[in-house]
């Protein structure tokens, strides 16, 4: 290894990760793959389960296809991790209820088809209400710059890391007309929910490593004393997934709970200070319920008293019962998005899947939206697993 | 849009009154027996928006569109074109002439001449701008079907894909791009001709892969021929500025169409001889053996994609409207 | 929605950056990452803010983490322990 050529080569491939950012070696990625199913089988017990609370991990292995790569006894499931997916149906319907109430409603994309208890955001655009879709809180703001006679309301939804910057553009004063209905949601509570319930049979938890950019690794000390699961925070590329199962494989074959930073180029112990402190000043965190999972204490995220003036709950009269008019269709009821997102259940085991509910008619809320686990199912062909399929 | 044509368009056929290969097959192309050649026809319309996008526009499309569609059942020399053109009233004269300067340099480079053609003027308002239909004959001794693969033949594509698809986004999003994002619009025929001439009968089946990319091309093609496909993504030649332009957009080069390419099946033992002739020519320099066909899962294709394999679903919906 | 995606700082000014994506330039706005950033720099894009400034003698740190771990004797030894209690403490960057 100390042979010029082999520094010489080393260095080339140093420059290209860095000039790339992309860690897509193919051949690494076989040896981090091996090394899982080695410790897998050294665990000796079947199935392992482990969880990721993150709709972009699972997009990562569902589009590289890496379950095929996993040994059997391996379960890499998603858990409520699609802050589309958790978004409750009152919660959609204080927004379907501002749009029918005249005001410019503007929303991330996904959200639009989400369902309401009767209507989706798209159902009320289709039916004449001002809904906007806004790729960022700051083309939000753009849009209320654009529109000073209107009143625009930004559905903001998303976890911490979008929360984030929702905070900024509310404290970097925007507009009068300008205001949030906050609908945004806190993993780690929900991490203790899951790791709680009798159901799951989660060993370990990989999380998501730009949430942890801004928390920081350090909030998942207690967590790890607390409930004796071990935590690796993991990027998201081919590699930095492939890395960090291995590593939480092996932290569950030694029996060692601890939480360990596999993604060290964005995620320090204590995170970005600055952002926190943004978050903090603007948020508050409250007991909600999240989709499918009920009451998630300390779960949503809602804007503190000194933004009451900011806050679309609180400046506007939202008369839900407007919307209640009839009962929920029945298709929803056989809908299982709740058992999909605590991971107790996979979209396979859905009736609905892939017949009834499809991305153009979704049922529930996990076919909507991109992080949506049945989304990502149904858009890698209904089978992410090709273990044994050829 | 598959479910539309054929619960609307291809039933209720008349019969063909000569042996051949008609709408029901839904190919790229008719194919009618003569008695001693088969006679291919297709035809197209188009309706791309903008009219004029990065590396083309609807007149070379126009031509390029049914010259391919053409060349890939085998019939490379073609006998005529048509051309049909619907104006809106007060369409720029200008940009008119523009387009036909574009019709007739594509037909010089496919050496297809138009024969005949119509011309119709909408009220303003009544039409966005223009429609060109284009028709084109060919005759050949050989017909290749979408859906002559058998396992273990080879699959190649003439060069980089997702080009076409990916100039009109671009165009339409306003990215701004270090390196220039054209579209790869260009008749082929000689380019396939060159293919036929190396591979002859052991070219199994052909398909220009546009609307729906390489993904839906590749479906077709495995579903009709009864064959699974594996796809090795990392030998699908993709320039970077796609690579790029898809990133960010959130879209997969192989569902992103091509109007200068085509999908080639290959008997195994001529694979080496095909493609070594499509890289001489100048239009195949970066053609590439992309994935091989499998007896088993018949109708899917499976992406390996260096990490692991997952399937290919088939594109649905209309991702990029108005991209052709 | 969780997603960021690291991006090349091409130039900066008052509170934005223009950043190249592989090819791609966009407009991210500073007001959250917590360190000054410069031409040069790598920082990870999120929503249209930055909220990392990535610095590149990590990314190589990233490449060693994966080899050590493929390095890791089986039966696991007393050296490897040692590294790997090393490689989660090196994440922390409180100075």
């Amino acid at each position: 290894m100390d042979s010029p050529a082999a520094l010489a080569a080393e260095n080339t491939r140093l420059t290209a990760a860095i000039g790339q950012l992309k860690f897509r070696d193919p051949a690494l990625a076989r040896r981090l793959a091996e090394t899982i199913g080695r410790v897998t089988a050294e665990i000796g017990r079947s199935p392992v389960s482990v969880m990721h609370v993150c709709g972009s991990h699972e997009q990562a292995i569902a589009r590289f296809g890496l379950r095929a790569t996993f040994p059997k006894d391996l379960n890499v499931i998603m858990g409520p991790g699609c802050p589309v997916c958790i978004t409750d149906m009152p919660e959609v319907d204080e927004g379907v209820a501002l749009a029918r109430q005249g005001l410019v409603v503007a929303s991330y994309g996904d959200m639009l088809k989400v369902p309401g208890t009767r209507r989706s955001l798209a159902d009320a655009q289709a039916e004449g209400a001002r809904v906007e879709v806004v790729y960022s809180a700051a083309q939000a703001v753009e849009l209320a710059r654009r529109l000073p006679r209107e009143q625009v309301v930004f559905f903001a939804t998303g976890f911490e890391t979008t929360a984030v910057a929702t905070a900024a553009v509310l404290i970097a004063d925007p507009p009068e007309n300008f205001s949030v209905l906050s609908a945004h949601k806190y993993i780690p509570p929900v991490m203790e929910i899951v790791a709680e319930m009798p159901e799951t049979r989660v060993e370990g938890f990989l999380a998501a490593g730009h949430a942890a950019t801004i928390t920081g690794w350090g909030i998942f000390e207690g967590f790890v004393e607390r409930h004796g699961i071990p935590v690796v925070v993991a990027g998201f590329e081919p590699l930095d997934i492939l890395a960090g199962l291995a590593r939480l494989v092996e932290l569950v074959r030694d029996r060692t709970p601890r939480i360990v930073n596999m993604f060290p180029r964005c995620v320090t112990k204590r995170g970005n200070l600055r952002a926190q402190e943004q978050l903090w000043r603007v948020f508050r965190p409250l007991g909600g319920r999240w989709r499918g999972i009920a009451h998630v204490p300390n779960g949503n995220l809602r804007l503190r008293e000194e933004w009451a003036h900011r806050d679309a709950r609180r400046r506007f009269p939202i008369d839900l019962t407007l919307l209640w008019d009839e009962e929920p269709a029945a298709l929803a009821q056989e809908c299982i998005c709740g058992d999909i997102m605590s991971g107790i259940a996979s979209p396979s085991d859905c009736s609905l899947f892939g017949k009834e509910c499809v991305p153009d008619t979704p049922v529930g809320a996990c076919m909507v939206s991109s992080e949506g686990t049945c989304k990502i199912w149904h858009q890698y062909g209904g089978l992410p697993d090709l273990r044994g399929a050829l | 849009m598959r479910a539309l044509i054929e619960e609307i368009f291809v039933r209720d056929l008349p019969p063909l009154s000569v042996p051949g290969r008609g709408l029901e097959a839904m190919d790229d192309g008719a194919a009618l027996w003569l008695g001693d050649r088969w006679l291919v026809v297709t035809t197209d319309s188009h309706v791309v928006q903008p009219i004029f996008f990065p590396g083309g526009d609807i007149g070379r499309l126009a031509v390029s569109g049914t010259v391919n569609d053409l060349a890939v059942m085998g019939a490379t020399e073609v006998l005529g074109l048509t051309c049909a053109v619907v104006l809106e009233e007060g369409f720029p004269r200008e940009e008119l002439e523009r387009i036909q300067a574009s019709v007739r340099g594509a037909c010089r480079e496919a050496s297809a001449p138009i024969v005949t053609g119509d011309t119709k003027v909408m009220g303003k308002g009544e039409i966005d701008g223009i429609v060109l239909t284009t028709a084109g004959v060919a005759l050949t001794d050989r017909v290749v079907p979408d859906s002559g693969l058998a396992p273990g033949d080879r699959i190649l594509v003439t060069g980089r894909i997702g080009e076409h698809g990916m100039a009109i986004l671009s165009a339409r999003h306003g990215l701004r791009l270090e390196g220039e994002l054209l579209s790869d619009v260009a008749p082929i025929n000689g380019l396939i001709r060159a293919a036929l001439a190396a591979g002859g009968e052991s070219v199994s089946a052909m398909k220009d892969p546009t609307r729906g990319g390489l993904a839906s091309a590749l479906h077709e093609m495995a579903g009709k021929s009864g064959v699974g496909i594996l796809l090795d993504e990392l030998a699908v030649p993709v320039s970077p500025a796609v690579r790029a332009a898809s990133e960010l957009v959130g879209v997969d080069p192989l569902v992103i169409a091509n109007e200068g390419k085509a999908v080639i099946g290959v008997r195994p033992e001529a694979a080496e001889r095909v493609l070594a002739a499509l890289r001489s020519h100048p239009l195949g320099r970066e053609a590439a053996v992309v994935g091989v066909c499998l007896a088993e899962r018949p109708g899917n294709v499976i992406l390996d994609t260096g990490f692991g394999r997952r399937l290919l679903a088939e594109p649905e919906g209309e991702l990029l409207p108005r991209i052709c | 929605m969780c997603l960021g995606v690291p991006g090349r700082v091409i130039s900066v000014r008052e509170g934005f950056a223009l950043v190249d994506f592989w090819g791609v330039s966009r407009e991210v706005c500073l007001d959250i990452v917590d360190e000054p950033v410069a031409p040069g720099d790598y920082i990870l894009n999120h929503v249209g803010f930055a909220i990392r400034r990535i610095p590149p003698e990590d990314i190589g740190e990233t490449l060693a983490l994966y080899e050590t771990l493929l390095a890791e004797s089986p039966n696991g030894d007393l050296m490897a322990a040692d590294v790997r209690g090393e490689i989660a403490g090196t994440g922390d960057r409180d100075g």
